[in-house]
């Protein structure tokens, strides 16, 4: 059993996410709020992975997050893991990615897109799952996952 | 959402069948442009932005095949104006025509009309985004000029960088193996991600920042666009390159015999007054293309079939 997996396994219940890209730890943070629970979090930093890069791991005590907040936390953070706890034991782990279209969760960052000015829905188009690339279905503007803002 | 979507919102939409398609219609409407196939149909023309040039061609083009005209051409009178959103405007509008060509100064506006009409939508251009049917008048004017499509060398003027002309134009030209020269200031160059576009698809470009007899001398199309100063940041630098991108008539000698000019209109003073007489200008005939182009946009929108 190798070592992160023994930090994971030390929640009773609650939620881990890994492989959360080094710089945006913050971001994850912020996206699910969490400096607004009381509940025990431990955020971990600048840990080596099994490919030897750097990765942050945070882990929430007593915590589930709902689908739109894993759908949000994809769009900034393509390919993190998210482990499921109950009894010390890993009852699901799946890692989130880029769903084809994003709906209605994130905002364009073009002032003149249609989108900015009727009350609808936004979509995007996602154009690289890996490095997080979206493309305004309507605008055609790309945005990448530092410059997102969500709705 | 929509059903009957034949709505033209971008040339991407097209395919290569297509494109060939209405060009032939366009074909057929400049051998006899009057024809009233659209007899009993209403269009609605909705310029969200004036656009005197683009609404007449295609008003034009409507009353030509018989259609009757309603609509607005100035945004001070729309009711979005009032507050009203392009949602109500367009649902109010679809109860009374069987077809909307509009133009709006936001992205993405005709994307959005096409999703929620009950009837097509025509985009006549969105702000910096899209404006197909200038497109396709570029492509009828080529091929009508050269006789094909295929393997030609076309050169683009100007301002690349945002001239949203030549954007669509890299796109329209994907399935026919050109090989482009894009000639502009740095400031102006064409962007990385259109570059990107013309690499993922096999397109060949070469760009050059010089502008003169020798570089045009293989070209089979030169594409002049205006370089206008708002779009500098140094206006050093306007000043320096707003002279050298402006075509006069003895850098033609030497050209292809087949080459012919093209520009989208209007002109300002990148192609010399001189120019206009030599018989390889084509801006003022391209113009004229646009009727019948846009006469099989609408017949095609409206699925009606051009014999
Ligand atoms: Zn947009």
């Amino acid at each position: 059993m190798g070592k992160t997996e023994l930090k994971v396994a030390a929640i009773e219940n609650g939620t881990v996410i890994d492989h959360i890209p080094a710089d945006r730890v913050f971001t994850v943070v912020d996206i699910l709020g969490l400096q607004k629970l009381d509940n025990t979090i431990t955020i971990g930093f600048n840990l080596k992975s099994k490919k030897s890069e750097k990765k942050g791991l945070i882990k929430i005590s007593d915590h589930y997050f709902t689908d739109l907040e894993i759908a949000r936390l994809a769009c900034v953070a393509p390919n993190i893991s998210i482990s499921l706890i109950r009894n010390y034991e890993i009852v699901d782990k799946h890692t989130v990615s880029l769903p084809d279209q994003v709906v209605d969760t994130v905002k364009c960052s073009n002032p003149k897109c249609i989108t900015n000015h009727e009350p609808m829905a936004t979509r995007f188009i996602t154009v690289d799952k890996v490095a997080g690339t979206l493309r305004c279905a309507y605008c055609n503007r790309e945005i990448s996952v530092d410059e997102i803002i969500f709705k | 959402m929509s059903l009957t979507n034949n709505s033209l919102v971008t040339l991407e939409d097209l395919s290569k069948e297509k494109i060939l398609q209405l060009l032939e219609n366009a074909a057929k409407f400049e051998a006899c442009p009057n024809r009233k196939i659209l007899d009993g149909k209403i269009v609605a023309t909705l310029f969200f932005e004036p656009s005197t040039r683009t609404r007449l061609s295609f008003e034009t083009a409507a009353n030509r095949l018989g259609a009757r005209v309603i609509g607005f051409s100035d945004a001070a009178t729309t009711s979005s104006t009032k507050g009203e959103t392009l949602k109500d405007t367009i649902m109010m509008v679809s109860n009374y025509s069987d077809l909307i060509i509009m133009r709006h100064y936001l992205e993405g506006a005709a994307r959005y009309a096409s999703e929620i009409s009950p009837i097509p939508i025509i985009n006549a251009g969105d702000g910096a985004n899209q404006h197909p049917s200038q497109t396709m008048l570029d492509l009828y004017s080529m091929q009508k000029t050269q006789g094909k499509l295929d393997n030609l060398d076309i050169y683009l003027v100007g301002d690349l960088k945002y001239g949203r002309t030549v954007h669509s134009m890299l796109t329209a030209m994907r399935f026919f193996n050109p090989t482009f020269h894009f000639i502009a200031p740095k400031e102006l160059a064409m962007p990385d991600v259109y570059k990107q576009y013309c690499r993922d698809n096999g397109i060949k470009f070469i760009e050059h920042t010089e502008f003169n007899k020798d570089i045009i001398a293989g070209a089979d199309i030169l594409y002049m666009t205006r370089v206008q100063r708002e779009r500098f940041s140094n206006l050093d630098e306007y000043e320096r390159v707003k002279d050298a991108y402006i075509l006069h008539n003895d850098m033609l000698e030497g050209s292809k015999p087949n080459l012919r000019i093209l520009h989208p209109l209007p002109r300002v003073n990148e192609i010399s007054q001189d120019v206009d007489e030599n018989p390889k200008a084509y801006y003022f005939q391209q113009a004229k293309n646009g009727l019948y182009v846009r006469q099989a946009l609408i017949c095609n929108a409206l699925n009606i079939n051009v014999d």
